[in-house]
């Protein structure tokens, strides 16, 4: 059914429509909703799950962790600060592959403190084993949940998955949903069976001492499942449309790619930006276009060279750096394209909306401007030269 | 595909700590024992075994060569030798 849903509602139905046993969270701006929202449906006797308070981010990922041990459906949230001080834990979830979902709600890091929107908290632990999809608008949202349970529970994959939504943008901003019915959502994700679990009446070990001689084989497994989950993510996306009648790719979108001379990639809210200013420039003949990746970890990066080999020009939008070298997601799609015969002539990176900053139509135009010139490496967009000083002596004199 | 991720409870058996030993090992003499035990509760491996006085000695499988056992006997009955010694 159809609803005006705020998006941190929209992330509490999804969830509550999986039925996890357990739920751990701490608040933290902007994310605090969505747990206030299923904390209210346990209270209220609408949602049969365990929500267990706890002191830290790190307690939280920790209850999380060990109710999946247990064999139980768990879900989290968090932002920023709270994922950071996550970090330990969420290394150590994928590594005992422990299937979960989390929602990040994306949101800058500290110092300066910022609670406003981009990805350096998601982008920052991209190497933990986890697999991140970052979405573009409320519906995503609502799938990417009932997909990542069933994707991470998946027999062959056991992996826990990340939901990156933006932060305000998607966990404040209000928009039309299609809620499932829990029989829809029962019939494409069954109850949650795990290959093996924690239990006193049949005694094992879970995280236990891996020397020399065992440590890179488990690390190896992980690399070769996020193959397999590149695999398996159309199969669900197929699945997922037999169900509830909407159809993703679910790794990459192309939007207005074909016949197009000059190409953005993105990933997030401002997909639905880029989009706007496609079809404007489009409608003045420009052949502009759009390649939104969905799933950032693992990178299917073969889709995107098929996507992107045939485009002369080609720019990265980053939300996130990688101080001191190249931004993330640039260098990854230079990378793909790196001794290849087939490629575009210029792949040039951007970094913009740090902080919170707005990404307007503007500053999308200027990028496909900027695109026409030469090769650009990490050029911010909507910078203000006026606040930077060479010294700090003087500074407020 | 999945690593070496969990473990039925005794398989620290599979591990042979032995291979850590690296520069001496104990020697059990076997004369003046007491049968005190208090060899067998220091071991952090848990591989020394015996009854009667003078029968107690260690798998060597296991024997990381600590030291905890020959430091603890009251009867200095056990003592570290060089490994590869003929002692």
């Amino acid at each position: 059914m159809k609803e005006f849903l705020e998006g941190s509602a929209a992330v509490a139905r999804a969830v509550k429509l999986c039925k996890p046993g357990v739920i751990s969270a701490y608040p933290i701006t902007p994310q605090t909703h969505i747990v206030e929202e299923l904390a209210k449906e346990i209270a209220d006797g609408k949602l049969n799950s365990r929500f267990v308070n706890v002191e830290s981010e790190h307690s939280a990922a920790s209850v999380v962790l060990g109710a999946v041990a247990t064999g139980v459906r768990a879900y989290t949230a968090t932002s920023s600060q709270g994922l950071l001080y996550m970090s330990e834990v969420l290394f150590n979830i994928a590594g005992l592959r422990l299937p979960l979902v989390l929602t990040c709600a994306n949101r800058s890091v500290s110092a300066p403190i910022n609670i406003w929107n981009d990805h350096q908290d998601s982008i920052s632990m991209r190497d933990t084993g986890w697999i991140q999809f970052y979405v573009e608008n409320m519906q995503e949202i609502v799938d990417l949940h009932l997909m990542g349970y069933r994707l991470g529970e998946d027999k062959s994959i056991m992996l826990p998955v990340m939901v990156c939504m933006d932060g305000y943008i998607l966990t404040h901003g209000i928009e039309t949903v299609d809620i499932p019915t829990q029989e829809e959502v029962d019939r494409f994700l069954p109850a949650y069976k795990p290959l093996y679990k924690l239990d006193p009446q049949d005694p094992l070990t879970m995280g236990l001492l891996a020397d020399p001689d065992y440590y890179m084989e488990t690390r190896y497994a992980i690399q070769e499942t996020h193959k397999d989950v590149v695999k398996l993510i159309p199969k669900i996306t197929q699945e997922f449309y037999k169900v509830f009648g909407r159809q993703y790719n679910g790794l990459i979108e192309e939007y207005r790619t074909q016949d197009a001379e000059r190409v953005i990639v993105g990933m997030g809210s401002v997909c639905g930006t880029i989009k706007d200013v496609v079809d404007e420039l489009r409608s003045k003949g420009k052949k502009v276009g759009l390649l939104k990746i969905i799933t950032y970890r693992p990178l299917p990066c073969q889709e995107i060279y098929e996507a992107l080999k045939n485009i002369p020009k080609v720019a990265v939008l980053d939300r996130a750096l990688s101080l001191g070298s190249y931004a993330p997601v640039a260098s990854e799609i230079k990378a793909i394209f790196f001794s290849k015969k087939i490629k575009p002539k210029v792949i040039s990176s951007f970094i913009l909306g740090l902080g919170g900053r707005d990404i307007t139509k503007d500053s999308i135009k200027e990028i496909f401007r900027l695109l026409n010139l030469k090769e650009k490496s990490g050029e911010f967009i909507d910078l203000k030269p006026e606040l930077l000083r060479e010294s700090i002596h003087g500074l407020d004199a | 595909m999945f690593g070496p991720l969990i473990a039925k409870p005794g398989t620290a058996k599979n591990n042979k700590t032995g291979s850590w030993r690296i520069e001496v090992r104990p020697k059990f003499l076997q004369t003046n024992c007491i049968a005190c035990k208090m060899c067998v509760l220091v071991c952090p491996e848990g591989c020394i075994t015996g009854g009667e006085k003078n029968t107690y000695i260690c798998d060597y499988a296991f024997c990381k060569g600590c030291g905890s056992c020959a430091m603890i006997c009251p009867k200095k009955d056990i003592i570290m030798v060089k490994e590869g010694s003929r002692e």
